[in-house]
C-alpha cells in the first residue's frame, strides 16, 4: 500500500498545495491518501502499514515547478516544533513499530505564502498540474514494482 | 564580559506553532536589563473573516491552526448559535461537541508532554540540543512513546468521529450537530477507553513526580504571582472545560470577578497594543494593563475552579493543591502536572459521555429568532479562547474579534521569559546554549500557539543573534527546523 501525506494551511494560500495535491488524487486505486495541517507523531503510526509513502509539501526558493525524489530516516535534526519533518516520520515510525516503508518527498512550488487567504495563486496552481501528471506516472511504474516484488517473494 | 549593551536574539522560539522571536537586552555590566517575546506574524485573520457567511465561519476558523482547530471550530459555532437565537442545544448536540472538545483536549495536552516537554523534564534544560528531543526519550521510554502516539490517536478518533473529519470538521453548524455517533463507533472506542484511562494515570504519575522530586527547580524557576481565568461551571464553578461563566481570581485566590456571563467580556477585558509586538496584550479593564494582566491555560484553570466533576482528576487536583499548602500555585513548570490531570478528567468525560444514550440522539438543531451578535467562549488546551462576531442582515460577518488562549498569556509569557533571564544570564560572561533553552523552557511552559505557522519546505530557520549596542551580530547560530 502506497501512503500518501498532502500538508499544509489552505488558509495560508500556496501553503494549501500538499493538501490540494492529496485533494486531486483522492481515489485512486492502491493509494491511501491523508490530508493534514503538518506532520505529527500520530504519522507514524499512519505509515507504520505501507509499502512506500510520499510526503507533499509546499516549496520555496526552487526554480523547479516542483521536485521528486526518495528520502531516507532521520534522527539528526532538531525536533522542536508541534510539527515533524517527513525524516523523522520516518524515524519515528522505525523506532516505534520497526516499519521501514520507502519514503518519498514531492515538494511543490507555491509563491504566495504571507498572507491569510485561500486558494493557490495560479503559478501553484500549475506547479500542482505538473506534479500530479508526474505522480500518476510515478505511481503507475511503483505498482508495476510493487507487483513484481510479491510475484518474486511468492 | 562586553563594556557595551548587547542584544540576544533567538528567532523563532523552537517548539512553538507560529514566528516569536526572544530579545534579552544586557547592560553594560552583563545585567539582564529588559527581555521580550515578539510575535513577528501578523496573522490578520479576523479581516480575513469580514465578510464571510455565518454558516461558512465554523468551519473556516479552523485555518487558524494546526493545533487546535477544534477549539476554534466549537467557540466560533457557540458564537454562531447566538446569533441564531439557540441559547441551548439539543441535548445530543451538546454532548457531541463535548466529546469533541475532550478528544481535542486530550490529544493536544499528550502532544506537548510527551513530545514537546519530555526531553527537557527527563533529561535536563541543560543537555545538548541533540539529546533534547522525542528520539532520545524513546531510547529511554519506549513504551511510553507508544502509548503517546496511541493515546494521540484515539483523541483524534474522537474527533474524527464527531467533527465528521480529523481536520476542517463540519459537524458543529449553528444551533446543533449535523450528526450523532453511531453505536457501533461508540462500541470500538468503550473498547479503548479503559486502557486510555490507565495510561492517563501513569502520565500524570509522571508529572506530579517530575513536579514534586524537582521542588526547588519548579519552585525557583519562572515563578510569580498572578490573577487566573477560566470558565466555571454556572452555580457550582466545577471545571467546565465547554461551556459556563467566567471567574478570574486574584493570586491569593480571592474573586476579581464570578459567575460573569462571558458576552460580557468586553466590558471588563481590554487589549493593550505594543509597538514591538503583534500580538496585543489583554488586561482588566479597570486595572490598567500593569496591574490587570492575568493568566489562562491548564495551571489556571487549576487555580480558578472550585472542583473537578470527576473523581480521580479531582483526586489529583486536591494533590496539586496540597503540594502548595492548600494555596494556588504560580509555578510555571506545574502546568505539565495540570495537563496531565486535565487528560485524566478528559478520559473520565468521555468515558461518561460514551455510556449516555443521548450520544445517539436524533434532535440534533434547535432554531431561534436571529439576532447581530454572538460572543462564543471555551476553555481551549491553552486556555480560555473568545470568539466574537456581528452579522449583517445578508448573513455576512462584519465584525470579528478573536482573543486567543496565547495572547490572553502574552503578559505572563513575556514576565515568564525576564524572570528567567534575569536568573540564568545576568552576570554570566558566556551565553550557552543550555541558557538559552532555560528561556525557551518559560515559554513552553505555557505550550504557546502563534498559529498559523506556514511551515513550507525551506522555511523557519532558527537562527540566535548576538548583538552589540550598535546592532552588529558577534555571534550567530542557526539550525533548520
Amino acid at each position: 500500500m502506497i501512503q500518501v501525506i498532502g500538508y499544509g494551511n489552505p488558509g495560508r494560500g500556496d501553503d494549501g498545495l500538499g493538501p490540494a495535491f492529496a485533494a486531486r488524487i483522492s481515489g485512486l486505486s492502491n493509494v491511501r491518501v491523508c490530508s493534514d495541517y503538518q506532520l505529527t507523531v500520530d504519522h507514524a503510526l499512519l505509515i507504520a502499514s505501507a509499502t512506500q509513502v510520499v510526503f507533499v509539501d509546499a516549496m520555496m526558493g526552487s526554480d523547479s515547478p516542483f521536485e521528486f525524489g526518495p528520502m531516507t530516516p532521520s534522527t539528526a535534526q532538531d525536533l522542536t516544533s508541534h510539527s515533524l519533518s517527513p525524516a523523522a516520520v520516518l524515524a519515528l515510525a522505525s523506532t516505534l513499530f520497526e516499519a521501514t516503508p520507502k519514503g518519498f518527498v514531492l515538494g511543490i512550488s507555491g509563491v504566495a505564502f504571507g498572507r491569510v487567504h485561500e486558494g493557490l495563486s495560479p503559478q501553484a496552481r500549475a506547479n500542482l498540474t505538473l506534479a500530479e501528471a508526474y505522480f500518476r506516472d510515478w505511481l503507475a511504474m511503483a505498482h508495476s514494482q510493487d507487483l513484481a516484488e510479491d510475484r518474486a517473494n511468492a | 564580559m562586553t563594556d557595551t549593551p548587547r542584544t540576544i536574539e533567538i528567532s523563532p522560539v523552537t517548539r512553538v506553532e507560529g514566528h516569536g522571536k526572544v530579545t534579552i537586552h544586557l547592560d553594560q555590566n552583563g545585567i539582564v536589563d529588559e527581555a521580550r517575546l515578539h510575535i513577528v506574524e501578523f496573522r490578520g485573520f479576523e479581516r480575513f473573516i469580514h465578510g464571510r457567511l455565518l454558516w461558512e465561519v465554523p468551519v473556516i476558523v479552523q485555518r487558524l491552526c494546526g493545533i487546535c482547530p477544534v477549539s476554534h471550530h466549537l467557540a466560533a459555532a457557540k458564537a454562531m448559535d447566538v446569533i441564531c437565537g439557540v441559547d441551548e442545544l439539543p441535548p445530543t448536540a451538546e454532548k457531541m461537541r463535548r466529546l469533541m472538545h475532550y478528544g481535542q483536549v486530550m490529544q493536544s495536552h499528550v502532544l506537548h508532554f510527551f513530545h514537546l516537554a519530555a526531553p527537557d523534564l527527563l533529561f535536563g534544560f541543560d543537555a545538548p540540543a541533540a539529546k533534547r528531543n522525542i528520539f532520545e526519550v524513546l531510547r529511554e521510554k519506549p513504551e511510553l512513546g507508544r502509548r503517546a502516539i496511541l493515546m494521540r490517536k484515539f483523541g483524534q478518533d474522537i474527533i474524527e468521529a464527531t467533527a465528521g473529519k480529523k481536520i476542517h470538521g463540519t459537524a458543529a453548524i449553528p444551533g446543533g450537530i449535523n450528526h450523532n455517533l453511531p453505536i457501533a463507533t461508540r462500541d470500538a472506542f468503550l473498547k479503548t477507553v479503559a486502557e486510555m484511562q490507565d495510561w492517563a494515570l501513569d502520565a500524570l504519575a509522571l508529572a506530579r513526580d517530575y513536579t514534586l522530586g524537582h521542588a526547588e527547580l519548579v519552585g525557583g524557576f519562572g515563578v510569580f504571582p498572578s490573577k487566573y481565568m477560566s470558565l466555571v461551571r454556572a452555580d457550582d464553578g466545577a471545571l467546565d472545560l465547554y461551556h459556563g461563566n467566567l471567574r478570574m481570581i486574584e493570586p491569593d485566590g480571592s474573586a476579581v470577578f464570578d459567575q460573569l456571563p462571558y458576552d460580557k467580556y468586553h466590558e471588563v477585558l481590554r487589549e493593550d497594543v505594543r509597538a514591538w509586538s503583534y500580538m496585543k496584550f489583554p488586561f482588566i479593564k479597570d486595572m490598567g494593563p500593569d496591574d490587570g494582566w492575568y493568566r489562562v491555560g491548564p495551571l489556571a484553570r487549576m487555580n480558578t475552579v472550585s472542583f473537578i466533576d470527576t473523581p480521580r482528576a479531582n483526586a489529583a487536583r486536591d494533590e496539586l493543591m496540597a503540594a502548595n499548602n492548600g494555596q494556588r500555585t504560580h509555578a510555571i513548570l506545574a502546568n505539565h502536572w495540570a495537563r496531565m490531570i486535565e487528560v485524566l478528567h478528559c478520559v473520565e468525560k468521555i468515558t461518561e459521555l460514551l455510556h449516555d444514550p443521548d450520544l445517539q440522539g436524533t434532535d440534533l438543531r434547535a432554531t431561534g429568532d436571529r439576532r447581530e451578535e454572538g460572543i462564543g467562549v471555551i476553555e481551549a488546551p491553552r486556555g480560555n479562547l473568545i470568539h466574537h462576531y456581528k452579522v449583517d442582515e445578508n448573513d455576512q460577518v462584519t465584525y470579528c474579534n478573536l482573543i486567543v488562549s496565547t495572547t490572553h498569556n502574552n503578559e505572563g509569557m513575556n514576565r515568564a521569559v525576564k524572570a528567567v533571564a534575569v536568573k540564568e544570564l545576568s552576570g554570566q560572561s558566556e551565553i550557552t546554549e543550555g541558557m538559552l533553552n532555560h528561556v525557551e523552557v518559560a515559554i513552553r511552559a505555557y505550550d504557546p500557539c502563534l498559529s498559523c505557522a506556514t511551515h513550507a519546505l525551506g522555511q523557519m530557520p532558527l537562527e540566535v543573534q548576538l548583538l552589540d549596542a550598535n546592532g552588529h551580530i558577534i555571534d550567530r547560530r542557526a539550525r533548520a527546523l
